[in-house]
């Protein structure tokens, strides 16, 4: 295709995704070299339904001096991502120095937020993104099994996890996991527990967590296998059948090597989504023993009083890195595809 | 796959029989669970002394008199309005799938056809675009939008989701198009046709099934976004999710919270309809795609 | 089609009636943002009446108000004309400078306030409060009573013997409660019980913290001993979750909003047993001081600075209809009013008697909610066991230093 048709083809894509992504990425990184103004504090008489009192105050007409001649606020540098809240780098040292053993060392790094929130991260991407893949291909090779005239409703309701709105459904399924609720309350019954309760343990929060993960995202692995099944070359699978191939050195040989592309694309998405988990923890209010990257960015920005906008853009941007960086072998393959695709 | 190939033992069909239903009940359960509740009143859906009040309706037959009770609807279609949201999502959903789908057809083609470097590279970027946060994005926006007026209408929310979802639309989009052989749209152009009426004539009558398909992660997407819709939509436009978020309110008032139940279940319908019509499409869509990378 | 429905019914009424409404506005732009609870919805009802002729009133109300509120007030025109403000959300917006000073309004406008609504800041009006709040103590006579415990716990070491004494004689397993769900609510337990202390949250005149001492241990094993006769599920519960548990009759001695008083007694929701035998008393003391362990908060109305000066007096006459005696009157129950017409009641018993015993107002200091932000997010910990509360609070120390740096109140 020659450069100024692709061009043309591809402006008005490239324009929105500019405008609207590239664009906030830049100013949320430059942002994040930033930190405020130092507020000029002032002590002041405040008064109310319930009495005075001295207070300090921000002095709005100093700082305001400050914010005209510098919007952006004073340049930090990378001061914001090393800081304890983010990279830690001079708690990592010190907690370093201060352990005798790997046990304690550990425990130091687990106690500072970013790397607990990244300890989730990692094990809920890394368990769920091959359970969706391994479940959403048994339920395609199940339902590509079932007779013509039930495929229909099986398949609308294979889908319902992941199209009821994720904020509502794990309302729902909260209350039903609450120790009251239907299903809390059965598996009570089941493991002959009267005091077991999925919301206190963080072991089982993150079970549940990930439970919850697979059971929503297997649908879209279910529906792009079972599209793929309808595509295996029935040739190849008979004449695989007349060699006295067995059931699963059929699938195994010839469903699964006619399938990789698709495995490649779902794990793509999958990985991605994955590191960027975060409405589940806000729905079963799951911040006590499992946080994220992204449910940290949420509550910069979102969680109490007034916004930590840079501290908030030094997570986004390394969430950006960390997807790149689990992003790697995936492109690799990709890039081989490309080369491989241009004559 | 062929009849033959599907020929298997009994022992098996059991145990596949077996599999697929108890999936069904872990993807449906939650749902017909909730549907049966919207029914009920908040003290026994949401009951905290015992869960069989749901089943049985307790707190339902001494609040309403009935074991069932249409409150929940009635208060969210009628009292609250909840049609104007509905009505609103479906300007929203609309348009997002529609304008999507056009830049993307457009850039998923390009990038298709192109052997250029740049046009891996422009898809590497996409994913790195696709790799932010939406919530960082959106409170990105606030302030411009702000002081542009622009905060608070559907075009915006509309114009925002279109671009967020660009990056994952063009690559499935872009795995379509590679399935679809080069010659067809290369003979058109030796027989003196433009790039673009090659595209227009040739490919566009093909290509259904993985716009189709792609339409379908698009409507969902648009259908059951939060964080956008939340931000950036004043209240009189607000669409669904966020108005199912609003009868729940700061503090849960009792009756509101059943509000939000009947809404969510009511919500599910029109994407019921929507998978039955489309189920044969959606999986020819899909086969057409990105199976073949 | 994309008419605001309130606009639409404020028309109708004006045209019902006379074509001011009796607010006596002739034009401008009323658009108020808030938070969602029932006071709220009273209020902006009645501001919307004022809505036709050359006069609209918008509301949007909704839980996520915090996180459009600067951006939306920054924008110049701005926005919203109007924010129902709280203790926390006025000094965010002081601090940008984007609410004007209600002097020459109230001076104007408003005849029939109380004094003590004006919340002002160095001399100057800057909100106009109308509802107040607390969180205090909810018991269950009746099982209170059935444990041998005959009066109503009046400091938390009362409500642990009672807690133990209900749980010992097999009533409960998990009598007490508290709005303890990690993030917010967890930092506002733990700003309540160290109000308890009498102590300071910073040092005098600086932004530097100073819970890291004796009294903030104390308070965290206070929260420790009363966690231990909560359900294990009790850093998920918020408000809803304990007013919910508290209906099913599931406890016995709760601290929670007064807001939740009025829907707490009344019979929807509940059975009799749960709603008759509540009793609302004022927040406990602790610890041989005399300071409740709460914090009063306060609704209020504060306007605008980057409006027309025309706006801002529309919108302050419409909010002072919202707030008139009228709807208090209308809506008794809501919330503990502070305005002229409000009958105090059962449900606002708690409130009144932690305000009278001499609890403190949430401090209306710029880094207050960066602290509890961190406070939030860091004793969890601490109260599951798995860290001490010496390091439970220097990791709040150590989170709120960097953030307060970031926000430029430290250096």
């Amino acid at each position: 295709m020659k450069n100024h048709t692709f061009f043309w083809f591809i402006l008005p894509s490239l324009v929105t995704m500019m405008l609207f992504i590239a664009m906030p990425i830049g100013s949320v990184f430059i942002q994040s070299l930033h930190i405020e103004h130092g507020a000029v504090l002032t002590e002041v008489k405040n008064c109310g339904p319930f009495g005075c009192k001295m207070e300090v105050q921000v002095d709005v007409e100093a700082t305001s001096e400050l914010k005209k001649a510098k919007p952006l606020g004073k340049f930090n540098g990378f001061g914001t991502y090393n800081n304890r809240n983010h990279l830690a780098v001079v708690e990592l040292s010190q907690a370093w120095n201060d352990s005798t053993n790997w046990g304690t060392y550990f425990r130091k790094i687990y106690n500072l937020p970013f790397y607990r929130a990244l300890a989730f991260t990692l094990t809920y991407t890394f368990v769920v993104t091959p359970l969706v893949l391994m479940l959403g291909f048994c339920i395609a090779l199940g339902v590509n099994s079932l007779p013509k005239n039930i495929k229909g409703p099986t398949i609308f309701v294979s889908l319902l996890p992941m199209i009821v709105t994720p904020l509502i459904g794990s309302l729902i399924l909260f209350w039903m996991i609450d120790a009251e609720g239907i299903l809390g309350a059965s598996l009570q019954w089941l493991l002959e527990d009267p005091n077991l309760s999925l919301k206190a343990s963080p072991n089982l929060t993150w079970v549940m967590l990930i439970v919850y993960g697979v059971w929503h995202s297997a649908p879209f692995a279910f529906i792009i296998f079972y599209a793929g099944l309808q595509t295996v070359p029935a040739d190849t699978i008979e004449a695989a059948m007349i060699d006295g191939a067995s059931r699963w050195e059929r699938t195994r040989y010839v469903v699964v090597p006619h399938l990789v592309p698709l495995i490649v694309f779902i794990t793509l998405i999958q990985l991605m989504d994955n590191f960027r988990v975060f409405e589940p923890i806000v729905s079963f209010s799951a911040q006590a023993n499992a946080t994220s990257l992204s449910w940290i960015i949420f509550n910069d920005l979102a969680g109490g009083e007034g916004s930590f906008f840079g501290s908030a853009g030094a997570t986004s941007v390394l969430t950006i890195l960390g997807v790149a960086v689990l992003l790697i072998p995936v492109l690799f393959r990709t890039w081989r595809d490309f080369k491989g695709k241009v004559v | 796959m062929t009849d033959l190939a599907n020929r298997r033992p009994i022992g098996q069909k059991i145990v596949i029989w077996f599999f697929v239903l108890c999936w069904i009940i872990v993807a449906g359960f939650p749902f017909l669970w909730t549907m049966w509740g919207s029914f009920k009143v908040q003290g026994d859906f949401f009951s905290k002394a015992d869960w069989t009040y749901a089943l049985q309706g307790v707190r339902t037959q001494a609040e309403t008199g009935a074991a069932f009770t249409g409150d929940g609807y009635f208060g969210a279609w009628v009292t609250k309005a909840f049609w104007h949201a509905a009505l609103n999502t479906t300007i929203v959903v609309v348009s997002v799938v529609i304008i999507s789908l056009s830049l993307g057809t457009l850039g998923g083609y390009a990038l298709a056809r192109s052997g250029k470097k740049y046009a891996f590279y422009l898809l590497m970027l996409a994913l790195v675009f696709r790799a932010m946060p939406h919530i960082t994005l959106v409170s990105g926006y606030l302030l411009p939008f702000f002081e542009w007026n622009l905060w608070g209408h559907l075009p915006t929310a509309i114009i925002v989701m279109v671009a967020i979802n660009q990056p994952f639309t063009l690559w499935m989009l872009h795995s379509f198009f590679l399935n679809i052989p080069k010659d067809l749209d290369e003979s058109a152009m030796v027989d003196g046709c433009t790039r673009f009426q090659a595209f227009r004539r040739v490919i566009v009558p093909v290509m259904w099934p993985g716009v189709i398909t792609t339409g379908l992660f698009s409507f969902l997407l648009a259908y059951n976004d939060f964080t956008v819709t939340a931000t950036l939509l004043s209240q009189s436009n607000q669409t669904m999710v966020p108005k199912i978020a609003s009868f729940l309110g700061t503090t849960q008032t009792e009756g509101n919270v059943m509000f939000a139940v009947a809404a969510v279940v009511s919500a599910t319908v029109p994407l019921f309809l929507l998978v039955m019509f489309f189920q044969r499409q959606i999986v020819s869509g899909l086969t057409a795609g990105a199976v073949k990378g | 089609m994309f008419l605001n429905k309130i606009t639409l019914a404020g028309a109708f009424m004006a045209l019902g009636t006379t074509a001011m409404a009796g607010c006596g506005i002739s034009s401008g732009n009323v658009k108020i943002l808030s938070n969602d609870f029932p006071a709220i919805q009273s209020v902006t009802a009645a501001a919307s009446t004022c809505a036709g002729g050359g006069v609209t009133v918008e509301a949007n109300l909704t839980k996520d108000h915090k996180d459009i509120m600067v951006a939306a007030l920054t924008a110049n025109p701005a926005q919203y004309t109007s924010v129902i403000a709280s203790n926390s959300t006025l000094v965010t917006l002081m601090n940008d400078g984007l609410v004007r000073s209600l002097d020459a309004l109230v001076a104007k406008h408003g005849d029939g306030l109380n004094p003590s609504q004006m919340i002002t800041v160095d001399g100057k009006i800057m909100a106009v409060a109308f509802g107040a709040n607390a969180q205090h103590l909810f018991s269950r006579s009746d099982i209170l009573k059935k444990a041998g415990v005959n009066s109503i716990p009046e400091t938390y070491e009362d409500v642990l013997a009672a807690a133990k004494a209900i749980k010992s004689a097999g009533l409960m397993d998990y009598p007490v409660a508290l709005n303890t769900a990690a993030g917010w609510n967890l930092g506002e337990e733990f700003v309540n019980m160290y109000m308890g202390t009498g102590a300071d949250f910073f040092k005098p005149g600086t932004a530097e913290v100073a819970v890291n001492n004796d009294h903030g241990v104390a308070t965290l094993n206070m929260l420790k001993s009363l966690v231990a006769y909560s359900n294990p599920d009790y850093l998920t519960y918020d408000s809803n979750a304990t007013q919910a548990e508290w209906e099913a009759g599931n406890l016995a001695l709760a601290t929670m909003w007064g807001t939740r008083g009025g829907a707490v007694l009344d019979d929807e929701g509940s059975t009799k047993a749960v709603s008759s035998n509540t009793v609302l008393t004022g927040a406990p003391t602790w610890g041989n001081n005399a300071r409740p362990a709460s914090t009063l908060w306060w609704d209020g109305i504060a306007i605008s600075a980057n409006i027309s000066d025309e706006d801002a007096e529309a919108t302050f006459i419409a909010m002072m209809k919202g707030i008139s005696s009228d709807v208090i009157q209308a809506n008794n129950s809501d919330t503990v009013w502070l305005g002229a017409g409000y009958m105090p009641s059962a449900a606002s018993a708690g409130v009144s008697a932690t305000a009278a015993a001499g609890a403190a107002p949430y401090p209306m200091l710029p880094f207050m909610g960066t602290l509890h932000g961190a406070l939030g997010a860091e004793i969890s910990d601490f109260l599951q066991g798995s860290e001490s509360a010496e390091q439970a609070l220097a990791d709040v120390e150590a989170a709120y230093t960097a953030a307060a740096t970031e926000k430029g109140f430290l250096n």
